[in-house]
This record gives C-alpha cells, sequence and structure tokens, in this order.
C-alpha cells in the first residue's frame, strides 16, 4: 500500500506532488509500514557515520552497477537487491543523500528503469534533515527481507545511449556540469589531470545550465515558478521537447532529470548517463567548444 | 613482494586493507577517518596555508612540513561529510607522517591501488587519494630545494 502524498503546499506546485516529501513528512512517517527510506550518497561512508533511523544504504557504485559491465545491475540483480533491503514492488521508497541529493536522485532514475510505482525524493535530503536536528543513527537497520518480482529494465523510456544522443543532435542537449568542463577549459588547467575524459567540450547544440541551479542553498528543489523562469524562459524547453541531459557519468543529470520530468512534467526527457566520460573518449564523436557559455 | 619499498607503516597499511574482506575495508577507511588528527591553530586559524587538492571530489586541503631534522609533518583536512576523503586523509597521516623526506618521497604513486579499495570506493576517489600523495611528494621536493638549492 503507498502512503498517503505530502500535502505541503510547496510541493503541491509541482507537476508531480507525490514525487517529493518534506523533512517534516517523514519524520512523521518513519514508521509507517509500507515506507523504506533508502539513503545514497556520494560519499560512501557517509551512511556508516549516522544516517536516518531506519534507513537502508544503497550503494551507486557497488550495488547499482552491473560489475563487470559498464551498464546498471540487470532485472534478476536488481530484484535480489530489493528483497535484501527490505523493499517489496508496492514498498514506498524515499530517497535521500548528500549534495543536495544528486546521488538519491541518480539511485532513484536507476529504480525508475525498473518501472518502480512509488519512488519519491526527500526534498532537502540528508544536509536538511542534519541541519533541522532531526534523529540520526549508526545503528544498522534491521529489516526483513521482501518478496520482489523480477521486472526487466526499460532503457527505452528515460535513457539515453550514444546512438541515441547523435540522433538526437538538433534537439534539445542540457549540459548540467560546471560551466568550465563545458567549455573544455579543464582540459587546459596547469598541473591538473582531466577527469577521465581524453577530450573536453560539449556535445554540439548544448545547453550549459548547472545542475545546482535546480536547487536552493538548503538542498530543496526551487519553486514551479522558479523552475519554469529556469528552464522554460531563460534556456527555452517546454514540456513537450523532447531533451536530453547528461553530465559525466549521468548522475548531477539525474538530478536535473527529476526536475524536469517530476517537477516540471516534460513527458520526454531522457537522461544519457554515458554522458562525458563516453562521449569525450570516443572516437569521432561531434564536440563543441566555446570560451564563455552561452547562458 | 611490491610492499617492501614502502615505509613500515604505509606498508603495514596496505597490507591490513588488501587482506581483508571488502565490508572490513570500509569499516576501516571509516576508522583511519575518524583518527585524522584535528589542525594545530596556525592551520585553523589560516586554511589559507593549506594547498587545496582539487582533483578530490569533496574539499580536501594539505601542507606538509619539513622539520629541521629533514622529517616531513602531514597536515590535512576535510570536511565531516566527506568520511572517504577523511579516511585517505588518515590514512597518509598514519603512513607517513614522521617519515624523512626521502622516505616520503620514495613512496610509489600507485600506493592507494595497492589497498584493493577499487572494488569499494570508485575509481575517481582513488585518483583523489594519488592526488593528495603527489601534492605533499611535490610541497616536500620544493622545501628541499629551497633549503639546499643544489638538492
Amino acid at each position: 500500500m503507498a502512503l498517503p502524498n505530502d500535502p505541503d503546499p510547496k510541493l503541491a506546485e509541482y507537476a508531480h506532488p507525490e514525487k517529493l516529501v518534506t523533512t517534516g513528512w517523514l519524520a512523521d512517517h518513519l514508521d509507517d509500514p509500507g515506507l523504506v527510506v533508502v539513503e545514497s550518497d556520494e560519499d560512501i561512508l557517509l551512511y556508516e557515520t549516522g544516517h536516518i533511523p531506519g534507513a537502508v544504504k544503497v550503494d551507486w557504485h557497488t550495488e547499482l552497477n552491473d560489475p563487470i559491465t559498464r551498464d546498471y545491475v540487470d532485472a534478476e540483480r536488481f530484484a535480489q537487491l530489493m528483497r535484501q533491503k527490505g523493499i517489496g514492488r508496492d514498498t514506498t521508497v524515499v530517497f535521500y543523500g548528500d549534495k543536495s541529493n544528486w546521488w538519491a536522485a541518480y539511485a532513484l532514475w536507476v529504480f525508475s528503469l525498473f518501472g518502480h510505482p512509488d519512488l519519491r525524493l526527500l526534498d532537502g535530503g540528508r544536509a536538511k534533515w542534519e541541519a533541522e536536528g532531526r534523529p540520526m543513527t549508526t545503528a544498522a537497520a534491521d529489516r526483513p527481507a521482501a518478496d520482489y518480482p523480477v521486472v526487466e529494465r526499460d532503457d527505452t523510456r528515460i535513457r539515453a545511449f550514444r546512438e541515441d544522443v547523435l540522433e538526437h543532435l538538433g534537439k534539445p542537449l542540457v549540459d548540467v556540469r560546471s560551466p568550465d568542463e563545458y567549455t573544455g577549459k579543464l582540459l587546459h588547467m596547469a598541473n591538473y589531470p582531466q577527469e577521465g575524459a581524453l577530450r573536453g567540450g560539449h556535445i554540439p547544440g548544448a545547453k550549459s545550465v548547472p545542475w545546482a541551479r535546480a536547487a536552493n542553498e538548503d538542498g530543496t528543489f526551487k519553486s514551479r515558478a522558479e523552475l519554469e523562469a529556469l528552464y522554460g524562459g531563460e534556456v527555452g524547453l517546454a514540456p513537450s521537447d523532447e531533451v536530453v541531459v547528461y553530465c559525466r557519468i549521468g548522475e548531477r543529470s539525474s538530478h536535473t532529470w527529476f526536475a524536469l520530468t517530476q517537477l516540471l512534467g516534460f513527458e520526454r526527457v531522457r537522461n544519457y548517463d554515458g554522458s562525458w566520460t563516453e562521449w569525450g573518449n570516443a572516437v569521432r564523436m561531434p564536440i563543441e567548444r566555446e570560451v564563455e557559455p552561452a547562458s | 613482494m611490491t610492499a617492501e619499498v614502502l615505509p613500515p607503516a604505509l606498508a603495514e597499511i596496505v597490507d591490513l586493507f588488501a587482506t581483508s574482506p571488502p565490508r572490513d575495508r570500509l569499516e576501516l577507511l571509516l576508522e583511519y577517518s575518524q583518527q585524522l588528527p584535528p589542525l594545530p591553530s596556525r592551520y585553523a586559524e589560516h586554511p589559507e596555508r593549506l594547498e587545496p587538492v582539487p582533483e578530490c571530489q569533496s574539499p580536501l586541503f594539505v601542507a606538509a612540513e619539513l622539520g629541521d631534522d629533514r622529517r616531513v609533518h602531514l597536515f590535512v583536512d576535510a570536511p565531516r561529510e566527506a568520511p572517504t576523503t577523511r579516511g585517505f586523509a588518515g590514512i597518509f597521516h598514519a603512513g607517513l607522517d614522521g617519515l624523512t623526506a626521502d622516505e616520503v618521497l620514495a613512496v610509489p604513486g600507485d600506493v592507494t591501488s595497492r589497498m584493493a579499495l577499487a572494488e569499494v570506493v570508485s575509481p575517481l576517489r582513488l585518483r583523489g587519494a594519488s592526488a593528495l600523495l603527489g601534492r605533499v611528494q611535490r610541497q616536500v621536493r620544493e622545501q628541499l630545494a629551497t633549503a639546499s638549492p643544489t638538492a
């Protein structure tokens, strides 16, 4: 049974208010049966230093990725992971994490590939929960194993591969990396190794909208009106547009994917998880460079 | 077999990681993150005296001081919200602090890859840890050069 939605007025403005919860709502529902809270962080040790009581950890690096191929786990492995974490197909899953929910949004996006019905993000993530002095514990979560069906991953709807992006050229692309990564300047910085790519720059036609522009200082999402002014007004995207978002490995762009699809109601946004670590390393990919980002 | 070129304290840490099961390696990293000593006031009050290590995904700052005895003293700072980064900082502090300049400079750049952490930590993390070692060694080299221009 899915849990009730958070009736918070800020959330009610969004296209899919049921996809976010506030810290207050989560605190009130922590003990509800049918809820599993998942912490997913960029820093994989952070959970061990203290987490929301009852929350389980999902490690993006070791648990969501296939150990051999650069891909996500398959249906069988995902089902095993869910059973082991105590998540059933009808469980309401609330994700939270560090860095304004980058990795939490990334985990949510990967869960979405498997079509898990009720996935929500904690607005403001770990930092907000801690800043409000809410309870944290180092006690390991002890959840009984659950049943989870083997459901095939659907890579067609919200995920883009390199070939898809090549076909997509000319349609809206959003590069959510930092301005220096976008322009290709990072390659030229003296004495610094380039982080994982042989070429710098961006996919031709991509607009630069660093992911953090969708977030407030406290890590919560900006209001619907602010997000519309940014993606609609400034960048010129419309909810009916076909959009591809990317970053370095697809984690920061999951945050933007979430903002566009869940908060603004875009229906055709795909995350290119190969992102710059594929595009900037692959042979003969078209690349654009410029000194300053256009926007 | 590769460990004999490492200083004993660091070799011991590397062995400890390499021979532990993956789950315990994370636990160990957490312990080292908790062992990183706080900065003395001359750095705590003047964080600009520490050099940033931008290769790390989280803020990390380091200063290596070469004492009159040619021994190296390490001062590293990383935020509490970045325990993995603190963990690597703690490892290098435990393994390098108090060694001679020559011993520090002799540590191979790939030492972090010998700790069998690639399975549990992302590659970018390991690169950040190597970058930390690189900065320490460069700072030591610079101070050696200042101390005796012919060195």
